[in-house]
């Protein structure tokens, strides 16, 4: 499992938009690189990453070996409710990583 | 200072070689300008782009390729009926022209998000928004890059 950091207030009033922050760790090997014996490393990246509200989704992205190692994501969401939030990164060979997190919305 | 030139001219066609070696092992090709249109084509096909409403924020000049901050948003009052559904990233030079696609809908709240990518070489970035309406702007940074991100080793 990797190590993962997520961060945004816990505590929120309804209706504030709430910046969410995210980062895993993870290579993204590109797939374009060479081993010592001229072997190409086969592509291994994050490729899809999403953010579920209390079971909505509310932000998905398509990543490509374009974006860094480690992905850093942050994005918006408007606090509307308390519950939970589901973050989930999909990797081309790694597991799934799905991390839950709760909020409270007054 | 003949001998000079000579080895100079033999070690750059020793690089050379190995160069083309390289080349025709490591997968796929360089993305280029084309590619980049022919992926935002694709994304858009024959719809009207409008520049400008797109804001990209990422330094004019990198000092490492492998990691650069960038910070896209558009916009938009990012209501049920006016709001941003995705938004698409491009790049001119790197191994492939994509670099993120996001999907966003009125919870977002705001138009905005903010990442790390690679970059090749310096170029320029393009981000596509498609709103809810399906029409489509745009927007565009030039960086520098002195230390492109690696590629091949």
């Amino acid at each position: 499992m990797a190590r993962v950091l997520i961060n945004f207030p816990q505590r929120a009033k309804r209706g504030d938009i709430i910046e969410i922050k995210t980062l895993i760790q993870h290579p993204m090997e590109t797939g374009y690189r060479l081993d010592n014996k001229g072997a190409a490393i086969p592509r291994d990246i994050i490729n899809c990453f999403t953010c579920t509200y209390n079971g909505e989704e509310v932000f998905r992205a398509e990543l490509f070996p374009a974006i860094s190692a480690n992905p850093f994501i942050a994005f918006s969401t408007v606090a509307t409710q308390s519950g939970e939030l589901v973050f989930s990164w999909s990797a081309d060979r790694s597991q799934t990583q799905t991390e839950t997190r709760q909020i409270t919305v007054e | 200072m003949r001998q000079n030139y000579l080895l100079l001219t033999r070690r750059r066609v020793l690089l050379t070689a190995a160069g083309a070696g390289l080349a025709s092992l490591a997968p796929a090709a360089e993305a280029t300008e084309a590619a980049m249109t022919e992926a935002i084509r694709q994304l858009i096909g024959e719809a009207p782009l409008e520049p400008g409403k797109v804001k990209l924020e990422l330094p004019s000049i990198v000092e490492n390729g492998n990691t650069v901050p960038l910070t896209v948003s558009v916009e938009s009052p990012m209501t049920q009926a006016d709001h941003v559904e995705s938004i698409h990233i491009f790049n001119e030079k790197n191994p492939q022209p994509f670099v993120a696609a996001v999907h966003l809908g009125p919870r977002a709240g705001k138009a905005y998000v903010a990442t790390r990518i690679r970059l090749a070489d310096s170029q320029r970035i393009v981000a596509i928004a498609r709103l809810s309406d399906g029409s489509f702007c745009s927007g565009s940074a030039d960086v520098i890059v002195t230390l492109a991100a690696c590629t091949e080793q």
